[in-house]
């Protein structure tokens, strides 16, 4: 029991520590702050592509989409910051992991936002033209808020996803939260630093995964 | 070299790919074993939490809830490290295999737990009356006619949780589990050459790719009760 304490719990080691673990929180929110709205953006282009008209259009979406969703983010990270500067085309670890986490973000968010658009009536969409308003306007103010009302637990709960994802940024030594508690053990050969990191992920999301449980069971009922 | 023929030479150059392809193999099958025995274990394990759960012993429940929601809210990655880094010091030596196959099974679990949880909630309040009043036990209830309904439910999202746990076999990487993205880094490393981890990303999407068409192709099958 002591030799746990003392391994995983050491104050002494995670109060040290802390500095360097704060400012890789900074990063970890800042990378979230870069990718979670690329990939919205992203998702949500791609999942309007994918419910398109135009053939090639929807095609060409529905290949990304499962392409970059059968891809392991972290197999993405790798190929982009380490293949990539073979050719020539070197990058900064905050640029490959927004580039990587754009990618592999804008496939799950667009599955989730193709499922929303797919729920709303067809009547909703024929209404709305009729009462005189742009294809456009429709989908700005009659489909999107549905759509997106309809998917919003799922949305939810894939942010978490990504915020959980930010810790592969550690890979390529992107000094991000679990990159800075990693040092630090590997400099102390003791995991207390890890169980901080470990215990501030969990401060910051488990409230979101209890609200997103509240949401999906008052949307079953 | 022109630009193309340079680009080539870079991700698709023959002489590496023909030299690194057997361990690449190699690493696939690694890649399918563990992930095979994840799924397995891993379902196995949710769906049986959640069984107990039904029974609403609530200390029990409350353990099981805690389970599920920290497993769920950690970075797989964090447990990783923390496993194969930490026990060490505790005098439990574990391989890298067994420590991926270990925090991927409990993470896989947890999730299973809440997504069979929710089949078993959502399966109507009649169902469990009309079984027991047919003289059935609470755990055959359970078993014979609340499972197999709920079942029907789960195997989308199910489906869809189990591809994304099997795709972070990847991680493994970072422990130095042989899987096919730790034997294409080491092969770039000694190879210079970025021809491995090409042939590692197609590897990884001739075999998620199929699943994940087919997990669409699930959804939208069972599509009955979801808006």
């Amino acid at each position: 029991m002591e030799a746990v304490v003392q391994q995983f719990f050491n104050l002494d080691i995670m109060l040290k520590s802390l500095p360097l673990v704060m400012r890789g929180l900074g990063m970890t929110v800042l990378i979230c702050a870069v990718v979670i709205p690329l990939g919205l953006v992203g998702g949500l282009l791609a999942a309007l592509g994918s419910v398109s008209h135009n053939r090639a259009l929807r095609w060409a979406s529905i290949a990304f989409v499962d392409l970059f969703r059968a891809v392991p983010p972290l197999v993405l990270l790798i190929f982009i910051y380490a293949g990539l500067p073979f050719s020539g085309l070197s990058l900064s670890p905050f640029t490959a992991v927004t580039i990587g986490f754009f990618l592999n973000n804008s496939a799950y968010f667009a599955e989730i936002f193709r499922a929303g658009l797919l729920s709303v009536p067809k009547g909703q969409t024929e209404a709305a033209r009729s009462t005189g308003l742009s294809g456009g306007q429709t989908l700005i103010w009659v489909t999107l808020p549905q759509a997106t009302r309809n998917v919003l637990p799922d949305l939810l709960s894939n942010v978490v996803e990504v915020v959980k994802l930010t810790s592969l940024a550690s890979v390529v030594s992107l000094g991000e939260m679990l990159h800075a508690a990693g040092l630090v053990r590997s400099l102390t050969y003791n995991a207390s630093p890890l169980v901080l990191a470990a215990g501030i992920y969990l401060v910051l999301l488990w409230p979101l995964i209890r609200v997103i449980a509240r949401f999906e069971r008052r949307i079953a009922t | 070299m022109t630009g193309f023929e340079r680009f080539i030479d870079t991700f698709w150059n023959t002489a590496v790919l023909v030299r690194y392809a057997p361990a690449i193999l190699q690493g696939v099958g690694v890649t399918v074993v563990l992930s095979l025995l994840i799924v397995i274990c891993g379902i196995a394990l949710g769906a049986g939490l959640a069984c107990v759960r039904a029974y609403r012993v609530r200390p029990v429940s409350f353990v099981i809830v805690i389970y599920a929601d920290v497993l769920r809210a950690l970075p797989p990655l964090v447990l990783i490290l923390l496993v194969f880094f930490g026990l060490p010091n505790l005098g439990i030596r574990l391989s890298a295999f067994t420590v991926l196959f270990l925090v991927l099974t409990l993470v896989l679990a947890a999730f299973a737990e809440e997504i069979v949880w929710a089949g078993i909630t959502a399966t109507p309040k009649g169902q469990w009356e009309a079984a027991r009043s047919t003289g059935l036990g609470f755990t055959q209830t359970l078993g014979w006619v609340v499972l197999p309904q709920a079942t029907r439910m789960v195997i989308p999202p199910l489906t869809n949780r189990a591809i994304a746990i099997t795709k972070m076999t990847a991680l493994g990487m970072v422990i130095g589990v042989p899987d096919i993205l730790g034997q294409a880094t080491t092969a770039q490393s000694f190879s210079a050459n970025a021809t491995p981890l090409t042939l590692a990303a197609v590897a990884y999407v001739l075999l998620f790719l199929p699943l994940v068409v087919f997990s669409r192709w699930l959804e939208t099958r069972f599509s009955g009760g979801r808006a």
